[in-house]
């Protein structure tokens, strides 16, 4: 097996408790957003991270880019601690890894042309100037499938789909290895979901990328990703291969995940487990298996409820934190 | 037949836009009808002319620079929506057709009790004293699942998560038990847990209280699972209606199958095993300039000479029921040996 791209081990990130107003009061308690949480992705592979809002799943593509600093753990990639660095190493080493966010209304530059905001990661990495990076710019919007017209287009002009494209050709500019892509298309109609999973699909091949793909929606993960990770309350609770993970689920909540997702099919008579409830706050997770208040497994007992299930392997490649991931749903 | 609950005939909603670019008409002739008690899927991708649909049955159309044109027509339990005076208009909005957006954050008012929100419709439409109607609301937010009700009212908006905050909205919008519910992506922004809590919240709903529904959305998955029917709009016009299980089993128009490809399926191989994705191709045109001939024909797999001159009419398709149980906006009805195998 060749070495990892992305090695993540025991990363953590607790957000301190806010005070209440103006500073008073008792500091409420710790947030604890990312628990922990170790996976490796091989290069030119995809892993697909889902979980509801709230688990945590984009505070890891963050914390391991070092957009947020994580309290512990160690983050390799391309060979390089990511942690350790100091910020000037870590400038340079933002060329081999950058990010896709999930709004492409919040995410451009309101005041500048896409001409503009494809020039400036090239100027800042003194990568290309003058006709060198024109022709740049040209053949990066060619390649996500963008007119060179829309270069001296705004933001406000441009579709859902297409300032989706320009985040896309903004990260790849600086010509990284891995991309963290954080809920891509979840902001977008479903027609122009297949068009952007297209295009992200061909630039890997062709570009040999590495992704963490961020998304709440299994479906969509099941077309692009190798191995899927699913978080919950800031720790994976299954990881496998994507053919095991969709063919044979470990985790009731993953389970419960797959059974939400609606089918486009009317005679579809599925057993639909529909989870009660809202996520719990991560400032207080429950005692025990963190997923006990909402667990439709009907073995659930009281080990459950005061004993944490660790993360094992049950299958081979595939690792589940349930006591009852023998008998899944 | 039963006489229907709502009658949209030639809807026609057209904007003046700023710059002079000419007139968008975002709704150019929609019909369809809503019957008691059944639940209408209006399916698009965003800018064919959905939401404006929606906002024009309710008379919500900004004027200007909007405006329904003459010989547009929305009927309501036999009264025309459109000439009616405000106060006749008032009566009916919010209690007899209610509607619930997309953005459960910016629809809620933040400085308000969700409570008090709950509260005034009835206050305003039922009459009820301010006791009365907080009486009420702590039981809309029983009904919609909303754990500690009692407690619950007092809160705001902030205090919620985004699925209790639509939850909320919907609330809102049946607390004086309307005839017609218009829900405009009510689960677009949400999580697919709490996607899939919220359409069986709507779903049982329904079942009690006896209304209709027009749900509105971009994803065919949902409809599958919760409407009766299903009217497809695409650039301001209505290209497809029929029952739900005809619509899936046999799409007839191009665009309707692209939506219907467009979908990833958890029951289907991975894309990445077989290629790709269905998508379609290119994106929805500007409604200040719907192409010539069919609107669809610059982006349909099958188009010939015939669709980029000439503008189909909505034929009947068949298919067993009486005649305008499934029609369809395109050519290859008449020619349907031009229908082969998706490229």
């Amino acid at each position: 097996m060749t070495p990892a791209l992305v090695d993540v081990q025991g990363l953590v990130k607790h957000f301190p408790g806010e005070r209440g107003l103006l500073g008073l009061g008792r500091p409420r308690a710790v947030v604890r957003a990312v628990d922990d949480v170790s996976f490796a992705i091989a290069p030119g592979q995809t892993l697909g991270l889902v979980g509801e809002s709230g688990c945590g799943k984009s505070t890891v593509g963050r914390a391991i880019l070092r957009l947020i600093e994580p309290d512990a753990g160690r983050v390799t990639i391309d060979g390089q601690d990511v942690v350790a660095l100091g910020a000037r190493a870590l400038r340079a080493l933002r060329r081999r890894m950058q990010i896709v966010f999930q709004d492409p209304y919040g995410s451009l530059n309101p005041r500048m042309t896409v001409h503009q905001m494809l020039a400036e990661p090239l100027a800042i990495h003194r990568i290309a100037r003058g006709p060198d990076a024109e022709r740049r710019i040209a053949a990066l919007l060619d390649e996500v499938g963008l007119d060179p017209s829309f270069a001296q287009s705004y933001a406000h002009e441009l579709s859902g789909g297409q300032r989706q494209r320009v985040g896309i050709a903004r990260a790849l500019s600086v010509e990284p290895h891995f991309l963290v892509l954080d809920e891509p298309v979840s902001a977008l109609d479903v027609s122009v979901q297949a068009q952007v999973l297209n295009l992200l699909a061909d630039l890997q091949q062709r570009r040999r990328l590495t992704y963490l793909f961020i998304a709440h929606d299994l479906a969509v993960v099941k077309h692009i990703a190798d191995h899927v990770a699913v978080m919950y309350l800031g720790r994976i609770v299954e990881r496998a291969p994507a053919p095991a993970l969709y063919a044979g689920p470990r985790h009731p909540y993953t389970t419960s995940l797959l059974s939400a997702v609606p089918v486009p099919d009317p005679k579809a008579q599925r057993q639909r487990i529909v989870l009660t409830g809202d996520v719990p706050s991560p400032a207080h997770p429950p005692p025990g298996c963190p997923f006990h208040p909402r667990c439709p497994h009907p073995k659930k007992d009281t080990r459950c409820r005061t004993e944490p299930p660790a993360l094992r392997e049950v299958a081979p490649g595939q690792v589940a934190a349930c006591h009852f991931a023998e008998q899944p749903l | 037949m039963t006489e229907p609950l709502l009658r949209v005939r030639d809807l026609k909603t057209y904007f003046v836009t700023e710059h002079g670019s000419g007139t968008a008409r975002a709704v150019d002739g929609v019909s369809f009808e809503v019957q008691p008690g059944e639940t209408l899927g209006l399916v698009g991708e965003s800018g064919c002319g959905k939401t404006v649909t929606s906002l024009s049955i309710l008379r919500l159309i900004p004027e200007p620079p909007g405006h329904i044109r003459p010989g547009s027509f929305i009927e309501f339990e036999g009264r025309n929506l459109l000439t009616l005076e405000p106060r006749e208009l008032r009566a009916i909005r919010g209690n007899q057709i209610a509607m619930i957006f997309q953005e459960p954050m910016t629809s809620l008012n933040p400085v308000f009790t969700v409570g008090d929100q709950i509260a005034e419709a009835a206050i305003v439409h039922q009459r009820l004293s301010r006791r009365a109607a907080r009486t009420r609301a702590i039981e809309m937010l029983r009904l919609v699942g909303i754990p500690d009700p009692q407690e619950r009212v007092d809160h705001y908006p902030h205090q919620m998560s985004g699925g209790m905050r639509q939850r909320v909205m919907i609330a809102m919008a049946l607390v004086c038990h309307p005839k017609l519910l218009i829900a405009d992506e009510p689960t677009t922004a949400l999580d697919v847990t709490i996607q899939a809590q919220i359409l069986e919240l709507l779903d049982r709903l329904q079942a009690d209280l006896g209304m209709a529904v027009m749900l509105i959305t971009h994803d065919l998955g949902v409809v599958a699972g919760s409407a009766d029917r299903v009217v497809v709009m695409y650039a301001g016009q209505v290209v497809e209606q029929a029952p739900t299980p005809a619509l899936f089993a046999r799409p007839l128009h191009p665009y309707t199958e692209g939506l219907l490809a467009s979908v990833p399926r958890l029951d289907a191989p991975p894309a990445r095993e077989h290629g790709r994705l269905h998508g379609i191709p290119g994106q929805v045109p500007a409604a200040t300039a719907w192409p010539d001939g069919c609107r669809f024909h610059p982006r349909c797999p099958y188009a010939w000479d015939r669709c980029r001159a000439e503008a189909p009419p909505l034929l009947d398709a068949g298919g067993g029921g009486e005649p305008g149980t499934h029609t369809v906006r395109c050519w290859l009805l008449t020619d349907p040996r031009r229908r082969t195998p998706h490229p």
